[in-house]
């Protein structure tokens, strides 16, 4: 197996006494997606700063692409295409602008950071908007031209924090088609969401963050395997009955979760589950059979929900 | 802690090694190549202020006040000179300061805050020390426009020696620096704004232009408000510029201290604004 891109191993952040990375070790090997899946102020983006040497870890061990963030930050940073959490571009400037100026704080030359950045227009399907002011584009757009800009300098590595937070689902889609194009090219993708859907469709491999630790550790396929059954039944008895109700489901199924606005019923064949309710003498206002998801997943070993 | 020695592979023809080399030696002047471009679309006001305000301060305080004192002072005039010449340099000076202050006043927090590109910067190959000096060479080239428009206008009407407003640049652009880091290193202190950013001006700035002897010797102040006189960078300045632009009485020594304090208090306040930067960047 080749080295990893970046590897850590009892990787730590304390603000005073708050602790907001804990002792957490992965490793990411070239060419993976690999996804930080957990609620926010899991730890996942002080975890991203950490690798991108731009926040100073408290103890533990990094190694990103061979050098040790501590002290080698510029030669770090030079190897990496970052995408934060705001999108921090100029709004002053127009977007064609904005590419030229991050990929000169690269020391690319003018030239060729002209050429490239007509080519990552393309790419983020910004070629109409290259005269545009920024401030003057969408949410989505926005997003595609900050992943633009982290491209500029051919980076080997690209660090996604919750990239299509905020999003609507049309842009999303737009943006995972251009993140699987990367992924496709050999692009190590590191990414934090809190969206589970999202970590299904581009995650080749992801940890589950809570509370600055990993609670899980697998491909989204085989976390599903070994913490969830194949379907879920959810049922809805109204707010005030779930706790009731649920008390009579127990024994259907592997398992039974009472959430505020419905039960969920974890079974390899949720029809067959369906029917098991029904049986029991029990109505429920409505009912739905769907595939386990890395929600249950988290569910499962947080006890809480990803979005709260 | 060990390093791997891996060697940089070449991505599409971009050598990574060669970006982190360059990043290290050249950071600063990637932060002010940005600035200097972003300042583009505000060019033409800028120049329209630059070149304006000196025709306007030398027209209405030289000819309009200078004509009242002058005839006050007979021919003796002020420092030995007519009004207009007195003030010339230190007018000059004062602009210098108010640019420097104000642009690293907002520029500065807005940086952190409005539109947190210095964030942006610190994801690039540079770090701290890169974005708080080019930030601060791009406030000298913005300085730079009304400096030389105020020493053209002296060259044109033949305020002082031309040799001496040519000499008012270099003095000019030490007295920003010490400004503008001086600015930078409380600005980037505070992380909320509750009104207080406009302090630069009104209790720093201005106080400093009306106890410097800007408009006046500092001779003329009461002994115990001298010292105004001794901490500001613009007194220092100005003393420089009146030596420089017609030759008022200054000992070799007094060069020396008067450079020595612009040159000490931008070396300290870069500096600190270093130290700051680094910490509110290292999240």
């Amino acid at each position: 197996m080749p080295a990893p891109v970046i590897e850590a191993t009892g990787l730590t952040k304390r603000y005073g006494d708050f602790t907001a990375v804990d002792g957490i070790d992965f490793a990411i090997q070239p060419g993976e997606a690999f996804g930080f899946l957990g609620p926010n102020g899991a730890g996942k983006s002080t975890t991203m700063r950490m690798i991108a040497a731009t926040s100073t870890r408290t103890s533990g061990d990094l190694s990103v692409l061979g050098f040790d963030p501590a002290d080698h930050g510029p030669e770090i940073r030079a190897q990496l295409g970052i995408v934060p959490q705001a999108d921090q571009l100029d709004e002053e400037l127009r977007v064609i602008d904005n590419l030229i100026i991050y990929g000169r704080y690269f020391g690319l030359p003018v030239p060729y950071v002209k050429r490239r950045a007509e080519e990552l227009l393309e790419f983020a399907q910004l070629t109409e908007k290259r005269r545009s002011r920024v401030d003057g584009l969408s949410g989505g757009m926005k997003r595609r031209l900050t992943i633009a800009r982290g491209l500029i300098n051919s980076p080997k590595a690209m660090l996604l924090d919750e990239p299509t937070t905020g999003l609507d689902p049309q842009a999303r889609h737009v943006l995972w088609d251009r993140l699987f194009r990367l992924k496709e090219e050999g692009t190590t993708l590191v990414l934090t969401t809190h969206y589970m859907d999202e970590a299904e469709q581009l995650c080749d491999r992801l940890v589950v963050v809570d509370k600055g630790t990993i609670v899980a550790e697998g491909s989204p396929s085989s976390l599903i395997r070994q913490y969830s059954t194949r379907e879920v039944l959810e049922v809805r008895f109204g707010s005030a009955h779930n706790e009731a109700a649920s008390q009579a489901i127990e024994g259907i199924g592997s398992r039974v979760e009472v959430l505020p606005d419905r039960v969920l019923v974890y079974a390899d064949d949720g029809e067959a589950a369906m029917s098991a309710v029904h049986e029991r003498g029990l109505r429920p206002i409505t009912s739905l059979v769907r595939r386990s998801s890395l929600e249950d997943v988290f569910l499962r070993l947080t006890g809480r929900s990803l979005i709260e | 802690m060990s390093t791997l020695e891996q060697p940089v592979a070449d991505v599409g023809g971009v050598d990574h090694a060669l970006i982190a080399s360059r990043a290290r030696g050249w950071g600063w002047w990637f932060v002010a190549e940005h600035r200097i471009r972003a300042m583009r679309s505000y060019v033409a006001s800028w120049i329209a202020i630059s070149v304006g305000s000196p025709f306007l301060f030398l027209l209405g305080l030289g000819l309009g006040l200078g004509l009242l004192v002058d005839a006050n002072q007979g021919a003796q005039g002020v420092d030995g000179v007519p009004y207009l010449v007195f003030i010339a340099p230190a007018l000059s000076m004062a602009t210098a300061m108010q640019t420097a202050a104000q642009e690293n006043t907002y520029g500065v927090f807005g940086g952190f805050k409005w539109f947190p590109m210095f964030f942006a910067m610190n994801g690039t190959p540079i770090s701290a020390a890169h974005i708080v000096v080019g930030f601060q060479v791009s406030v000298l080239v913005r300085v730079l426009l009304p400096l030389v428009a105020f020493s053209l206008v002296m060259v044109v009407f033949g305020i002082g020696s031309p040799l001496g407003a040519l000499l008012l640049l270099p003095i000019g652009l030490l007295l920003a620096a010490a400004v503008g880091f001086a600015v930078m290193a409380w600005v980037s202190t505070q992380t909320e704004d509750r009104g207080q950013l406009s302090f630069v001006e009104r209790f720093v700035v201005v106080p400093l232009t009306l106890f410097s002897g800007t408009y006046f010797p500092l001779e003329t102040l009461p002994a115990f408000l001298h010292w105004i006189g001794w901490i500001s960078p613009l007194w220092h300045a100005a003393e420089l510029g009146r030596g420089a632009l017609y030759g008022a009485e200054l000992a070799p020594v007094m060069v020396l201290v008067h450079v020595g304090y612009l040159v000490l208090l931008a070396g300290l306040t870069c500096w600190l604004s270093i130290r700051t930067f680094r910490r509110r960047l290292d999240k």
